[in-house]
């Protein structure tokens, strides 16, 4: 043993035992603790959700009498039928994600909770808002109904002519 | 002639006290201090406090209240969770019932959201005594860290009740509060996601914000807690200002002899 002490080594490229099992250990005990971080995320993150369609059949275009504004609670959107044609945009305020209201006598959507203002066509008037309103896509199905895509937001100004 | 305090002296000498209780029957000081020291639960704390730190004007009690308020909210909560289903069909019901007909259940379910309330206040009157008087110093930096975490758990535990009640406020308080979380740069809407169990507030969420109110917090916050009590004996006692100038760090020493 006390022979052995004496063996000069090369400090910087000799990896005793100990030190190699060391490695190892340490190692494989940062594999297996990434591998239970993506584990982990990937059971958090749910695989099915029960939430509800993206896609809204809105009934049909004659329910929506010219220079209307229409609020559907449920699905958060607005349907519009301006003189340009038909078009739907998000009701879910782009700051913090409350439900907007179409002010009538105003003429603009107003957010209840911070106090933002958009336009009828989702364009933002005043803040705290960061973004417009989105625009959906909005179509006509075969049995002739308006069909809204949450899913899909298109650019402003693209107006469904029925 | 038998007095009460002679028959706890005989129940003190019994073999099943003894056995329970190893610190023995004397009322020295050491004795009594070993009662302090040798108790899994009261170890947390000094075995010897000076009188004059108990004066009220010392510490206000802020802490001391504080953990009462906490004990008051784990047992409330966990008689409400007897009467609460997580669920979007029964969690407001249970919340009216619990209103309307559970009996003494209006009294419960107000105690725990008037001591909810009460700890938060307290929480931070407790930081602002320990901020003004200078209590935070050396060596009590890393209990005021613990402190930090606690607040942190503390306005956790209120956020993830405010969702429970499962009505138009908890619904849109909480839209808020997680859509605040996806300002975070790049992983915000994970996080999101994550929090929720989904894109929006929904049956997922109410359970997620059920467990984390329910299980994962108060541990949280009793480990802290624990950490907390037993770094003010480890740190010196008490602190008070009457006392004489805070004991300055070693290294602070040091850095200022040099």
């Amino acid at each position: 043993m006390g022979d052995e002490k004496q063996v000069p080594q090369s400090e910087s490229t000799a990896l005793d035992r100990r030190a190699f099992f060391v490695k190892l250990g340490l190692g494989s005990l940062s594999v297996a603790a990434a591998g239970t971080a993506v584990f982990s995320y990937q059971f958090l993150s749910p695989n099915v959700l029960f939430e509800p369609s993206p896609i809204i059949n809105a009934g049909k275009p004659e329910g929506y009498p010219l220079d209307s504004v229409t609020l559907d609670v449920n699905s958060g959107i607005y349907l519009i039928h301006s003189n340009e044609g038909f078009f739907s945009i998000g009701a879910v305020c782009t700051h913090l994600g409350c439900l907007t209201a179409w002010k009538p006598e105003l003429g603009i959507i107003a957010c209840p909770c911070h106090g933002s203002k958009f336009r009828r066509n989702g364009e933002k008037i005043e803040g705290p808002a960061p973004r417009p309103l989105p625009w959906y896509r909005v179509w006509l199905s075969e049995e002739g109904d308006l069909m809204v895509d949450r899913s899909t937001t298109i650019r402003a100004m693209q107006f469904l002519r029925v | 002639m038998v007095t009460s305090a002679n028959y706890f002296d005989q129940l003190r000498k019994s073999r099943v006290w003894r056995s329970i209780f190893r610190s023995g029957t004397g009322a020295s000081t050491l004795h009594r201090s070993l009662v302090i020291q040798q108790d899994v639960f009261l170890h947390l704390f000094p075995t010897k406090v000076r009188s004059r730190m108990l004066n009220i004007g010392v510490t206000w009690y802020l802490g001391t209240l504080t953990f009462g308020a906490f004990v008051i909210l784990v047992s409330t909560g966990i008689l409400l969770m007897l009467y609460y289903h997580p669920s979007v069909p029964q969690a407001y019901s249970d919340t009216k019932d619990l209103q309307f007909v559970v009996t003494s259940g209006l009294f419960l379910r107000n105690l725990h959201r008037w001591s909810a309330h009460a700890m938060v206040f307290l929480v931070f009157a407790h930081m602002f005594r320990v901020f003004y008087r200078g209590a935070y110093r050396a060596p009590r930096e890393f209990n005021w860290i613990i402190g930090v975490i606690l607040l942190l758990i503390t306005l956790l535990l209120s956020y993830t009740g405010y969702l429970l009640p499962w009505d138009q406020l908890a619904f849109w308080a909480i839209t808020v509060g997680s859509n605040i979380a996806s300002a975070v740069p790049v992983v915000g809407n994970r996080i999101h996601f994550l929090l929720l169990g989904g894109n929006f507030v929904n049956a997922n969420a109410l359970l997620r914000f059920y467990v984390l109110h329910c299980m994962i917090l108060p541990l949280a916050a009793i480990f802290f807690i624990a950490i907390h009590f037993w770094r003010i004996r480890k740190d010196g006692g008490l602190y008070t200002h009457s006392s004489q100038a805070p004991p300055i760090s070693e290294s602070s020493a040091t850095k200022e002899a040099r």
